[in-house]
């Protein structure tokens, strides 16, 4: 694992219209931490994932990726650089199986070259394999042949969780990924958090949840209306003094 | 916190076959998914009863059916691509008559085949600025190909001067309409043909899986990395191109080329994609079920006419059975 940071983001800044959603905004994300990105509704913590995502183009600022600069043009691109993202709203592909969200645009082909070409699908090997990895994963879901619109809210959002963390990339982003899922659920994506993290995972987790923030967040960055008001190491605070930067009334400058 | 073994757990993720199937079939939609083949069996049943005497089973008019519902069915598959891209396609028609003319016009010199590939060409050229404007301009596609239906009825009208080219070439004629395999009218081959590449293309090929995916949430598809503008061009290029199809099997029939073939196409297309399971809004398409659509549009043709309506009433009963149908189907659609 390299010395650098798996990503740093310096000075992000970005407008919609009239409404500065992020105004010189850095974080950073270390291999083996979890960094907790909190704020209020509309402080700007989707944007700056969506910046990162490559979904949105920033205004300003530098994105650093395992030391490199690079320009996130895509999605595809972000994917590329090693950068998994669960949004808080874009997840699954209701009509789409299980199988087929979890490899969505990811797809095993058969038949060769060919087949590569035509893009022939290997559905039987992608369900083989999504068995395995929900299995490692510790996500059950009761057939993967099922359309995931038909699954529960839980369910889904842990087929997007999984789609995320399946392919053993270095950065995973999570906005809001327990905000529909019962208690038991919340616990098995904490803990499979964890375990990326015990990987050397770096990995970003907005939440609204300040108890899961000093259960399994090493740093927290702390968003109020667009900029940047703390930046604090989690042993070292308390959840009011969470609460307190994220109401605005303290920062640490 | 009791938690499943790791091996049981997967061995849930394979059930066998028939409980998978069972599953899906449950969960998919039950009963709902096949409200297009019961109404076939339906509809069929009842003319064969009231119009026994009218000659409704006899084989020849049944061969009739399944040469009218061919053109339909052709374009029925292209539409259930643009529809579950999230887009429409209101040119079809007048790509029918332009692919036509092109083929009459470039047969007689150049041969069949040149004849065919010319259609498809010009007629692929049409979903390519159909999706390219939509998807460029940001332009809605029912805006778009309704312009598009303008241009191209105006073009295939000033080609000729209203008049038919005629085709006078028998392979072209025998391949795509008129002649057939010993018994077997190759236009119902055309259909069974063109409908299982329709099929593997939705089911088992990526571009299908993201057709799905781009009509069913953007957003998410273009999340997941995929090119939704590409995705929804190639399902306009489709479209169009299968309409050209269409044009190419009515010129065959017909041995002609004419500015006004398919001309009143659209409704009965759209109606058949619609009946069989295609989400007018995207996200959810079937080809077997846009085909059974077809075969259905024809069989209510057929049927009203060997009943003995007159035009005029044949075109409001068409109309009124339309709705119906296409408005059950959305309300089982919004059920499951
Ligand atoms: N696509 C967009 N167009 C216009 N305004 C946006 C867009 N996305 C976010 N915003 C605005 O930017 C601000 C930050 O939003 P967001 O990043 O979603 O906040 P958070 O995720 O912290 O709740 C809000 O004022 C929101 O209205
Ligand atoms: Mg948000």
């Amino acid at each position: 694992m390299s010395s650098a940071p798996a990503l740093v983001a310096s000075g992000i800044s970005k407008a919609f219209r009239a409404v500065q959603a992020l105004d010189d905004v850095s974080i950073e994300l270390q291999h083996g931490r979890v960094t907790a990105l909190l704020g209020d509704n509309g402080a700007g913590k989707s944007t700056l994932v969506k910046c990162i995502s490559g979904l949105y183009q920033p205004d300003a600022g530098h994105i650093f990726v395992q030391g490199t600069e690079h320009r996130i043009s895509s999605s595809r691109h972000a994917r590329e650089l090693g950068i998994e993202t669960v949004h808080q709203t874009l997840s699954v592909i209701d009509p789409l199986d299980v199988a087929e969200n979890l490899f969505l645009n990811r797809e095993h082909t058969r038949g060769g070259w060919l087949g590569a070409r035509i893009g022939l699908l290997d559905k039987r090997r992608m369900r083989q394999e999504c068995a395995s990895t929900l299995a490692r994963l510790d996500i059950r879901i009761p057939s993967l042949r099922r359309s995931v619109g038909s699954l529960s809210g839980g369910q889904r959002q842990a087929v997007a969780i999984g789609r995320a963390v399946a392919w053993g990339q270095q950065i995973v982003l999570l906005d809001e990924p327990a905000a529909a899922l019962g208690v038991e659920q919340t616990q098995r994506v904490l803990d499979l958090i964890i375990n990326l993290r015990d990987q050397g995972v770096a990995v970003l987790l907005i939440t609204h949840n300040m108890d899961r923030v000093l259960a399994v967040c090493d740093q927290a960055v702390v968003l109020y209306q667009g900029r940047k008001c703390a930046e604090v190491n989690v042993p070292d605070v308390t959840k009011d003094d969470l609460v307190s930067y994220i109401t605005g009334a303290r920062g640490t400058g | 916190m009791t938690r499943k073994s790791i091996s049981e757990q997967a061995s849930a993720g394979l059930p066998s076959p028939v409980e998978a199937w069972i599953d899906r079939y449950r969960h998919n939609g039950g009963l709902r998914q096949y409200v297009v083949y019961l109404a076939f069996a339906l509809i069929l049943a009842t003319f064969s009863i009231i119009l026994h005497d009218d000659g409704f089973l006899s084989s020849s008019n049944l061969l009739n059916i399944g040469r009218q519902a061919a053109p339909i069915a052709v374009m029925a598959v292209g539409m259930a691509f643009a529809l579950a891209a999230g887009e429409i396609d209101l040119s079809v028609g007048s790509v029918v008559a332009l692919s036509s003319l092109v083929a009459a016009e470039i047969v007689g010199n150049h041969g069949f085949l040149a004849g065919a590939l010319a259609a498809l060409g010009a007629s692929a050229l049409v979903g390519i600025v159909n999706g390219l404007i939509t998807v460029k301009v940001r332009i809605p596609s029912f805006l778009v190909t309704l312009g598009m239906l303008g241009i191209i009825s105006g073009i295939a009208r000033n080609w000729n001067d209203l008049q038919s080219l005629p085709i006078r070439n028998d392979r072209f004629s025998g391949i795509f309409g008129a002649g057939g395999l010993g018994p077997v009218s190759s236009l119902l081959i055309w259909i069974i043909v063109v409908g299982t590449i329709g099929h593997i293309a939705l089911h088992h090929l990526r571009w299908g899986r993201h057709v799905l995916s781009t009509g069913a949430d953007r957003d998410a598809a273009n999340a997941a990395g995929i090119n939704t503008a590409r995705v929804k061009i190639s399902a306009l290029v489709v479209s169009a191109t299968a309409a050209g199809f269409a044009g190419i099997l009515l010129a065959g029939r017909l041995s002609i080329g004419r500015h006004d073939l398919g001309e009143d196409y659209l409704l009965t297309v759209i109606a058949a994609v619609v009946i069989g399971g295609t989400n007018l809004f995207g996200g959810r398409a079937s080809i077997l079920g846009a085909v059974t659509g077809a075969l259905i549009m024809a069989m209510l043709n057929n049927g009203l006419i060997l009943m003995g309506l007159e035009v005029a009433d044949q075109l409001i009963a068409r109309g009124v059975i339309i709705i119906l149908a296409v408005a059950l189907s959305m309300r089982e659609a919004k059920e499951s």
